[in-house]
């Protein structure tokens, strides 16, 4: 029984950090852009308008799929609200070497960076792929999004969108 | 146990209570960068036992697995603690994480010039030949360093790095000091006036690693400082890329290598060309000797060095992925060349979305090794040729077919062929197999997208072997009537087998709820063990028989 009450404890103080921490900036974590020079997180910027950063991976069927379903409709969001996506892979030597071959061929357009020992995965607290966040004009984390399911693409539209006007996004 | 548990829970809540007052406190006092953030997740399951399946009485009838993050940052500082408790272990983890307690926790300053760390480190030097520390909670891997690193960039284009500390081992650290320089350069960011927008980038980078471990052996006479010091260079040009990285260990007997004396290299190669609609990607490598641990009698995932990534396939759907391949360390050879092209919208093949394929071929095979002593006839050793190929370990061969037809239906199929050596079965699964199994695998996914943010998704996959288990039939249903939930049903059949009461099927049933960056599932029925991935999320998963609940949050 005391178990369970330390346990339910910590819960309800872990949940207040939920609420608190709402809004935070970019952790800092050096990333590998495609041309192998390494960029810092923290300086991620899309000069006022919101950014996506959407973790996946090579392997990982249901990854491909969200960003292969905002890719068709990709160019309209950029012409709409300015938005760009960070794609970072977290995909280690054993398979970082197809990051460049599977971009290149779906022709995504995105910002993609390798993530290789998964630091700036760590640094964002993100358990499993795909993982969506949606960082508004001041460079603040507004959203997180956990899997991906068949439409998900149209909700994360919306809530960019909401972003974009500065409405605080409804999740 | 009892009373530490309580102890150790006491000590976390007090912990986190501090820290969200603390937190509370900075937010209205200060207007820094101040931000507190964590993730947690609690895995839990209920087994039946079922000696048909292989899953084993469990006395403790639940089992359960837990960890949680917390990370602070304010500025250029930043630190962090994870707390895990497993009550006890789930089936197919190593029963020696046993209880609870916060097993990792840093500190860290960060500047453009000095970055500098304590406490517990996961870095890597270039692929990780010589050195990765590396954490998976879905597989409790975790080689993390406990010691100290500094990071320094003097002038754009270099960085250097030094770290010194022992290895994560269960709830202790291991015996063995780990230490480590790496030095990269950009020469096209060090040169930055002339080369910054030359086409071509070169990175060149170079590291030196060495572990320290006493000598207590009486008959052998044990290096107690084993160095292990390589290279690598990428080179890019527009659609080109080069990658390869060489390292050379010095003698090392272990374990693993039935304490020999022989020296250990290792070579990994990636090439790949890639243009719109286009790809070829080529990767080789050898490895020889190469098991680098900070213990020399560990074994299996325990304090490894470095990191020996396999030139073979990583398959998510679960027949592809039945017999999986693990990089032999004692040595092998082997390389995976891949082709993937999209024949273009609009085009009679392509449709109206384009139609994407991939083919893909990977191979690797054991080395030629010939034993021989020293002349006292004391210390063991063996010599490898580089033109000399031993038998196959393994082999796979795939196309893959991916497909939107229209808004409503999409596809993707896949026919796949493997060759499997018993003798990696032996290294990384407990099933008892009784020769080379040669198999044709065939998948079928499709997807129905009934209306916005509703689908069902349909996936049948077909396994054919004469030998180990023999047939196998699969099918799933998943059905997410929106995204926030998906219920989803699975019956794996094994109608092949030659023994007629193992002709059995694993069914498993299996529901979830997401929201934002929280999300609760629960399953019950048989699991094979294997990656395994519904519900958008792919995960390991250890064989069993029961209820099982998973929820992870991040915030």
């Amino acid at each position: 029984m005391k178990k369970l009450i330390i346990l339910l404890s910590s819960v309800v103080l872990l949940a207040s950090f939920v609420l608190s921490g709402d809004g935070d900036k970019i952790p800092s974590a050096v990333v590998k852009k495609l041309d192998g020079s390494k960029v810092n997180t923290s300086t991620f910027s899309n000069n006022g308008k919101p950014i996506i950063i959407s973790f996946w991976a090579t392997w990982c069927k249901p990854c491909k799929k969200e960003l292969d379903a905002i890719a068709e409709d990709y160019d309209t969001w950029v012409k709409e609200t300015g938005v760009k996506l960070i794609a970072i892979s977290i995909d280690d030597a054993r398979s970082s070497g197809k990051v460049v071959t599977d971009v290149k061929t779906k022709g995504w357009a995105y910002d993609v960076y390798i993530d290789e020992n998964q630091d700036f995965k760590r640094a964002m607290n993100v358990n499993n792929v795909p993982f969506t966040f949606i960082v508004d004009g001041n460079g603040k984390i507004v959203y997180s999004h956990n899997s991906y399911s068949e439409g998900d693409e149209e909700k994360l539209y919306e809530a960019v969108k909401k972003i974009a006007s500065g409405e605080k996004a409804a999740h | 146990m009892q009373v530490s548990f309580l102890k150790s829970s006491a000590a976390t809540f007090f912990f986190l209570f501090i820290l969200n007052a603390f937190n509370s406190v900075a937010q209205t006092a200060s207007e820094e960068l101040n931000s507190v953030h964590g993730n947690f997740q609690i895995d839990a399951q209920y087994y039946n036992e079922d000696s048909l399946i292989g899953a084993p009485k469990v006395p403790e009838k639940m089992l359960s697995n837990a960890f949680g993050n917390i990370m602070y940052n304010k500025g250029k500082f930043s630190a962090g603690i994870r707390y895990e408790a497993y009550n006890n272990v789930m089936q197919g983890f190593n029963p020696s994480y046993k209880g609870q307690g916060i097993v990792n926790r840093f500190a860290r300053y960060q500047d453009k010039l000095l970055d500098v760390t304590v406490g517990n480190i996961y870095d890597q030097f270039g692929m990780g030949l010589m050195f990765r520390t590396y954490y998976e909670p879905g597989l409790l891997y975790d080689n993390s360093l406990d010691g100290v690193r500094v990071i320094s960039n003097p002038r754009n284009g270099i960085t250097l790095k030094g770290l010194v500390g022992k290895q994560r081992s269960f709830f202790t650290v291991g015996q063995g000091i780990v230490r480590g320089v790496d030095g990269e350069v950009n020469i096209n960011e060090l040169f930055d006036s002339a080369l910054v927008n030359m086409k071509t980038k070169i990175i060149i980078g170079g590291s030196f690693v060495s572990k320290n471990q006493t000598d207590n052996d009486p008959k052998l006479l044990q290096p107690e400082n084993v160095g292990c010091y390589g290279g690598r260079l990428t080179v890019i040009n527009g659609g080109f890329n080069f990658s390869g990285e060489y390292a050379y260990k010095m003698n090392d007997p272990s374990f693993d290598n039935g304490y020999s004396y022989k020296f250990g290299e290792a070579l990994f190669i990636s090439s790949s060309y890639a243009t719109k609609g286009f790809s070829f990607l080529l990767q080789g490598k050898r490895i020889d000797n190469m098991s680098f641990r900070s213990d020399r009698d560990a074994n299996i995932q325990n304090l490894l060095i470095n990191y020996l990534p396999a030139t073979t396939k990583q398959h998510t759907y679960l027949m592809p992925a039945y017999y999986p391949y693990a990089t032999q360390i004692n040595g092998e050879i082997g390389g995976m060349a891949e082709m993937q092209f999209k024949i273009p919208k609009d085009t009679w093949l392509g449709g109206k979305y384009g139609t994407e394929i991939t083919l893909n071929y990977s191979h690797a095979s054991d080395l030629k090794r010939k034993p021989f002593n020293d002349s006292l006839a004391e210390r063991f050793f063996y010599s490898t040729a580089w033109d000399q190929i031993g038998r196959n370990f393994y082999h796979d061969f795939f196309v893959d077919i991916s497909k939107k037809i229209n808004k409503r239906w999409k596809f993707t199929a896949m026919y796949c062929n493997q060759f499997y050596d018993k003798a990696l079965a032996a290294q990384i699964t407990s099933t008892k197999l009784t020769g080379n199994i040669e198999s044709h695998i065939g998948v079928l996914d499709i997807t129905y997208k009934y209306k916005t943010g509703s689908a069902i998704r349909l996936e049948t996959q077909g396994l054919f072997t004469k030998q180990d288990k023999g047939d196998w039939a699969t099918a799933m249903i998943e059905w997410t009537p929106s995204s926030h939930w998906f219920v989803a049903v699975l019956d794996q059949y094994n109608y092949g087998n030659s023994v007629e009461k193992l002709r059995l099927h694993y069914f498993l049933a299996s529901a979830g709820y997401t929201k934002d960056a929280h999300r609760i599932s629960i399953s019950y029925g048989k699991q094979r063990a294997g990656v395994f991935c519904v519900g958008g999320v792919c995960r390991n998963v250890p064989a069993s028989n029961g209820l099982a609940i998973s929820i992870t949050s991040t915030f």
